[in-house]
């Protein structure tokens, strides 16, 4: 019997007899399904919890180390490289504020200078300002919306490693003395062939294409976490506004990235191969850089500032024990602003030289985009004014940032019309003013946010004490720091200009500035002893020692490698603080393999079960070939022709099933 | 303290894969189109900024690209939409036979392209140096054979797995679902990029 079949399916033609054995392929791996072991009432607690550790767990090692893709350490990464690079930054700022303690100070000749205030303003913007808030989203997002990964996780680990590999390009250079000195914006024609010859304007562009590939992939991560892998029932209604914040800004990442993208890779092509685009012997302009650049720089303050009032929403709703006032409006200012933040952006070319039009316009779009901002202000003051504030320390530094931001923003409006601007363009007004803004508007709130979840990092409280004596020195030492520049700049002191000669009445603003530096820089060290001291001596934390009502709070601090043993279901906006004793919680994905669930984007309906990806080194070897390929082509054109191969070889097996056999259900192996 | 569940639903007989809005990798493919089409798009403000600058366009004692490699290279691309469409509709129908056959088709049409390309560098009449017309027309043109390339690899890998008994996996197909969205922003991106290397000059 068995015979006469096998002849038969032999005498097949070879397309049936594929189709029968893909038919019986489907039958025996739908038999397997069957016996797939599920979360459920039969598998809970600690028999569930030690199955889904032993999946997800990363390989030991400094191999697991390098192949992992689960964001809570690639969140923790980020935000560690990102701080160290602030402390990078800052001691560049105190080598500025010791030159000009003192007028006609000999301490850093002029070319050091320059190649100073260059690091210092890449440093923060590239590697600092943007990385942080992206690490910390990458922590906390996943958690937040009650999943157990971000989207794309092995995209997110080659997000980091390109991040690292351009700041140590930048860092390393500058260590070599080939550091860029040509501004953190590097005007052209300065930056271009004729006036920055030798490869310092190279470095810093090539430093430009790594952190924007990495702040790009990090984007699309979390766009797409935020969009598919949010609980079942939180819909977007009800998403937190940290979320919608980080939503907001990798929106905006994704749109302002490519403008330097773009101007860069051209103002290298105009360096490396001759073409023209800036060179005006041969008509291009050096103005398109101006607005290309600014096209992305003016998106780039917001998309620093956006995430940061997410964490005030955050804080101020856990600290005033009551949702943020007019949540809607709140959400509607996010999005306006980062829709304004685009129409702005040649408020930075005033003193270019505009047609008159130009200047109405530009200046009625940047006073208009304080309106969303103003609105947010006071949803918070009135959160404050209704709930019961309690002044701990992350509370403490969303007082000081509205403070500080407020004043910021005021003279944001007034550098925003045109015969003050002209004025101030290029004087220590202006310093302050982003300073303000920037630390004020940024640096305040993630001071304030790492203490807030730094027992869900680390399972350990800060010190309060400590906490509250930082933020005291953070707040005096700030304001002794740059309100004083205001006052320089109204005097006439301009800026990246290595020394000022005495008798002009510069010497008591600047020598204030300097001493406050200082103090600043004592703060921050405090804040680190703080977070290290903590590591060790801190009080233990319970899953939610604040009593917040996001879902982060709802797993255990450090949360697991899987984050929840079950996902979560919302019911209502302030999950945590609606649920009466019980989580609500959806079953049925599966233990012995790593699965998420995906829901619908708006009503986040259960959707699609989603099998994550296994550690993998390959995003890091990826990331190796391409930054040899963005190193390389410093030198040499054809360093991009023949790179592709590598990258392409590298990328492929990044892709490419590890057994090329079916599963009973999807795995990414 | 960790709070004990409450157990809802059960969504174990939820699919493992979708195709369009619900697929994860849907929405990634989106978010990088939409990089790609701001870098294009701040590219062609770029054009315009330039030409803005010149009396005539080309610049004068410049000749405009020579029409028959980019006219022949649009033709192609514009016809390869019609089996990009009948692999998309396979890969929607779980046809892997049909894609086993389309795949190798479009990765054909793409080199056929690249090659097709290679003769427009040469028909541009100017070289990048020459002066600010000559560097963004070539960037333009260099854009998209970037495009094009990365979309060709892509194809190429993705063909390859699908000899392997993977291609029956309904996340594969998904895979040549989306790849099939891709080409058509590639060439529809084409149209612009023609329009303003070939024709704006001539205007």
């Amino acid at each position: 019997m068995t015979d006469v079949r096998a002849d038969s399916f032999d005498a097949m033609p070879a397309e049936e007899r594929e189709r029968i054995r893909v038919e019986e392929e489907n039958r025996r791996l739908a038999q397997e399904r069957k016996k797939i072991a599920r979360d459920g009432p039969k598998l809970r607690g600690a028999k569930l919890e030690a199955r889904l550790e032993a999946t997800w767990r990363r390989p030991p090692g400094i191999i697991g180390w390098l192949a992992t893709v689960d964001h809570k350490e690639i969140g923790r990464r980020y935000i560690i490289t990102a701080l160290l690079f602030l402390a990078l930054g800052g001691v560049l700022a105190l080598a500025m504020r010791l030159q000009l303690a003192r007028p006609d100070s000999a301490l850093i000749g002029a070319e050091r200078y320059n190649q100073i205030f260059t690091m210092h303003g890449s440093t923060m913007m590239f590697l600092f300002a943007v990385p942080v808030m992206e690490g910390v989203g990458v922590y906390i997002i996943p958690l937040m919306l009650g999943t157990r990964s971000t989207a794309f996780p092995r995209l997110n680990a080659f997000s980091y490693f390109m991040y690292l590999f351009g700041g140590l390009l930048l860092w390393v250079a500058f260590v070599l003395n080939i550091g860029p000195d040509v501004g953190w914006f590097a005007y052209t024609p300065l930056s271009g062939p004729q006036f920055s010859p030798g490869k310092r304007a190279d470095i810093w562009a090539q430093m430009i294409t790594f952190t924007e590939v990495s702040a790009l992939a990090a984007a699309v991560v979390l766009v797409c976490t935020i969009l598919k892998a949010r609980a079942p029932g939180m819909t977007l209604a009800r998403m937190p506004l940290f979320a919608w914040a980080m939503l907001v800004q990798a929106v905006m990442i994704i749109f302002a990235m490519p403008a330097i993208a773009l101007c860069s890779s051209m103002l290298i092509s105009d360096r490396l191969i001759g073409t023209n685009f800036y060179n005006a012997a041969e008509h291009g302009d050096a103005l398109l850089w101006q607005h290309l650049f600014w096209f992305f720089g003016h998106p780039e303050v917001y998309i620093i500032f956006i995430p940061a009032t997410g964490f005030v929403s955050m804080i101020t709703e856990t600290f005033c024990r009551r949702p943020v006032f007019a949540h809607a409006v709140v959400v509607l200012a996010l999005i306006s602003t980062g829709i304004l933040a685009f129409g702005l952006w040649v408020h930075h070319m005033f003193a270019t030289g505009l047609p008159r039009v130009g200047y109405s316009f530009y200046t009625a779009a940047s006073m208009s985009v304080s309106i969303p901002t103003g609105l947010q202000i006071f949803c918070w003051l009135a959160t404050m004014w209704d709930g019961r504030p309690r002044f701990q320390v992350p509370m403490l530094y969303v007082v000081g940032f509205i403070i500080t931001f407020v004043i910021g923003g005021l003279t944001g409006v007034m550098v925003a019309a045109v015969p003050l601007d002209l004025q101030l363009h290029d004087t220590y007004f202006v310093v302050a003013h982003f300073h303000y803004v920037l630390i004020g508007g940024a640096v305040f709130p993630l001071l304030g946010v790492l203490t807030y979840w730094y027992p869900k990092i680390t399972g350990r409280m800060m010190s309060e004490t400590l906490g509250k004596i930082t933020f005291w020195l953070t707040f005096i030492g700030f304001h002794m720091t740059f309100f004083p520049m205001h006052w320089s700049g109204l005097l006439g002191m301009p800026r990246r200009v290595y020394t000022y000669p005495a008798g002009l009445g510069l010497e008591v603003p600047n020598l204030i500035s300097s001493i406050g530096a200082f103090v600043l820089a004592t703060a921050v060290l405090l804040f680190v002893l703080n977070g290290l001291f903590s590591l060790y001596r801190g009080a233990i934390a319970t899953p939610n020692p604040w009593g917040a009502s996001t879902l982060e709070w709802a797993t255990s601090s450090p949360p697991p490698v899987y984050n929840f043993a079950h996902i979560p279901v919302v019911e209502s906006d302030t999950p945590l603080w609606d649920v009466e004793g019980e989580l609500p919680v959806v079953t049925g994905l599966r233990v012995d393999e790593k699965e998420t669930l995906l829901t619908t984007v708006v009503a986040a309906t259960p959707d699609v079960r989603e099998p994550i990806p296994a550690a993998s080194l390959w995003p890091f070897i990826s990331a190796i070939a391409v930054g040899i390929v963005f190193i390389a082509s410093i030198f040499s054109p054809w360093a991009l022709a023949v790179g592709v191969i590598p990258c392409a070889i590298a990328l492929t097996a990044w892709f490419w099933p590890k057994e090329l056999k079916r599963h009973p259900e999807p795995v990414i192996s | 303290m960790i709070l004990e569940p409450r157990f809802t639903d059960d969504v174990s007989d939820l699919p493992t894969h979708k195709f369009g809005p619900s697929s994860l990798t849907w929405w990634g493919v989106l978010g990088y189109m939409v990089i790609e089409g701001a870098a294009f798009a701040l590219a062609f403000a770029a054009y315009f900024f330039l030409m803005g600058h010149e009396q005539g366009w080309p610049p004068e004692g410049r000749a405009a690209p020579d029409m028959l490699a980019g006219t022949i290279f649009t033709i192609v691309i514009l016809l390869s939409e019609y089996p990009n469409t009948l692999a998309k509709r396979a890969a929607r129908a779980g046809d892997v036979a049909a894609i086993r056959i389309l795949l190798p088709v479009m990765v054909a049409i793409g080199a056929v392209l690249l090659v097709i390309r290679g003769f427009e560098f040469n028909s541009l009449n100017c070289r990048w140096t020459d002066d600010a017309y000559s560097s963004i027309i070539w960037a333009l043109l260099l854009l998209h054979t970037g495009h094009i390339l990365t979309d060709w690899l892509d194809t190429v890998v993705l063909a390859g797995l699908m000899f392997t008994p993977v291609a029956y996996e309904g996340r594969r197909q998904v895979d040549v679902d989306e790849n099939s969205m891709y080409w058509r922003y590639v060439w529809l991106l084409w149209i612009p990029i023609y329009a303003m290397i070939y024709w704006v000059p001539r205007l």
